[in-house]
């Protein structure tokens, strides 16, 4: 159920990551995994299978180890509305290198599309911007994603908030690896980290 | 407000209150002779004089958290950006991790935190004891091993065996600070 105006979540992720460089990119559970493992599968993507409400917190964690490496997380508003306190962290922290991208279908698309609070009420570029997120927008055109896809590279000059309203089509999943040691171990092998 | 619970006298529980204790010093060398980096927290009057140490540090970013869970999910990042980390909360606060500490066995990374406890050794407040009963078991349940230190003299080998297991072993480990080591919280002097 598709509607025309809404941007396809598919296409928003691979124009965020067509050049992405040397950015570390961390994927919300259900959907937003599927769609980063949809863009191409590389050693600098931390897919999660769970920990839900955590995904910009273990962004904040990985950008404060690593300041002048963009990070990235692209995760659902389900997800985002179930750690909405890690934006008055991040907004208290202010880490230069990270930006958050909310793929906002207004459901809980791995349920059975239940509505979510983003449908009717809640707004979350304000609430990122009352978190102390000065640059939070909300995102239409995929345009604004080739911008902010440019805008995260700039390790200088976030934190940067979008949140993007998307169609609700129901995707055949793309499956990343769901074996998180293996893709730690991996990520921090990029950043030259040897194993313990 | 805490103060040492064997004083009895509330003029000298509060001097006692006042006076830097050694533990608190002892554990901050510990976490800065393993270079922990990231120190998320929510506060706890008992953690109130390793948080001043934290955030007059050069090396350590104390960040203060709006849920303990998010410490959790922080110190997993942290490592996976090559820094390790420690979690500050009260026995309150484990409660609210329970499913975020699923990652510290899918990423086992080095996982230490550091639990002042309430809801025993003469809690005034019945509202604390239910989460301060159940601290280990819940933390057990998670798959995290559990140390305690009761008295201040004890506070440096545990602290250093805690540590140790944490960031060399990866064993995710909560070190539980008791009530009687920080003293219970005088609400009525």
């Amino acid at each position: 159920m598709s509607k025309a105006n809404l941007l396809d979540r598919r296409q928003v992720v691979s124009t965020l990551l067509a050049d992405r460089k040397d950015a570390l990119v961390v994927a919300g559970l259900g959907a937003s995994t599927y769609d980063l493992a949809a863009a191409g599968d590389h050693p600098r993507n931390l897919y999660l299978w769970g920990a839900m409400g955590g995904a910009v917190m273990i962004a904040l964690g990985l950008a404060l180890a690593q300041p002048d490496l963009p990070v990235v997380v692209v995760t659902g508003d389900g997800e985002m509305l179930m750690g909405m306190g890690s934006l008055a962290t991040v907004g208290l922290q202010k880490p230069k290198n990270l930006s958050i991208l909310v793929l906002d279908n207004e459901a809980y698309g791995e349920t059975g599309g239940q509505v979510s609070h983003t449908a009717a009420a809640a707004d979350l570029v304000g609430v990122a911007r009352a978190c102390g997120i000065a640059d939070a927008k909300a995102i239409s055109t995929l345009g604004e994603i080739a911008d902010f896809a440019k805008g995260m590279q700039d390790v200088r000059s976030g934190p940067r908030f979008a949140n993007v309203k998307i169609d609700s089509a129901d995707l055949e999943r793309v499956l990343s690896s769901r074996d998180g040691m293996f893709v730690l171990t991996r990520l921090r092998g990029a950043l030259g980290h040897a194993p313990i | 407000m805490h103060a040492r619970a064997e004083v009895s006298d509330p003029h000298a529980q509060n001097k006692a209150q006042d006076k830097a204790q050694a533990w608190p010093d002892e554990i901050f060398a510990i976490l800065t002779r393993h270079d922990v980096r990231q120190v998320p927290y929510v506060p706890d009057a008992g953690h109130s004089q390793l948080i001043n140490h934290v955030l007059g540090s050069s090396t350590m970013r104390g960040i203060p958290l709006t849920t303990e869970e998010e410490g959790v999910a922080l110190l997993a990042g942290a490592w996976a950006g090559g820094q390790k980390g420690v979690l500050l909360m009260q026995s309150s606060g484990v409660g609210n991790c329970s499913n975020m500490l699923s990652l510290t066995q899918v990423f086992r990374f080095p996982f230490l935190t550091l639990v002042t406890m309430r809801g025993e050794w003469g809690e005034f407040n019945p509202w604390q004891v239910p989460m301060g009963t159940s601290t280990q078991g819940v933390l057990e349940l998670a798959g995290i091993h559990v140390l305690r230190a009761s008295d201040p003299a004890e506070v440096k080998e545990v602290m250093d065996a805690a540590a140790s297991q944490a960031y060399n072993a990866c064993t995710p480990t909560a070190l539980l600070l008791s009530q009687r080591l920080i003293g219970t919280k005088v609400f009525v002097k």
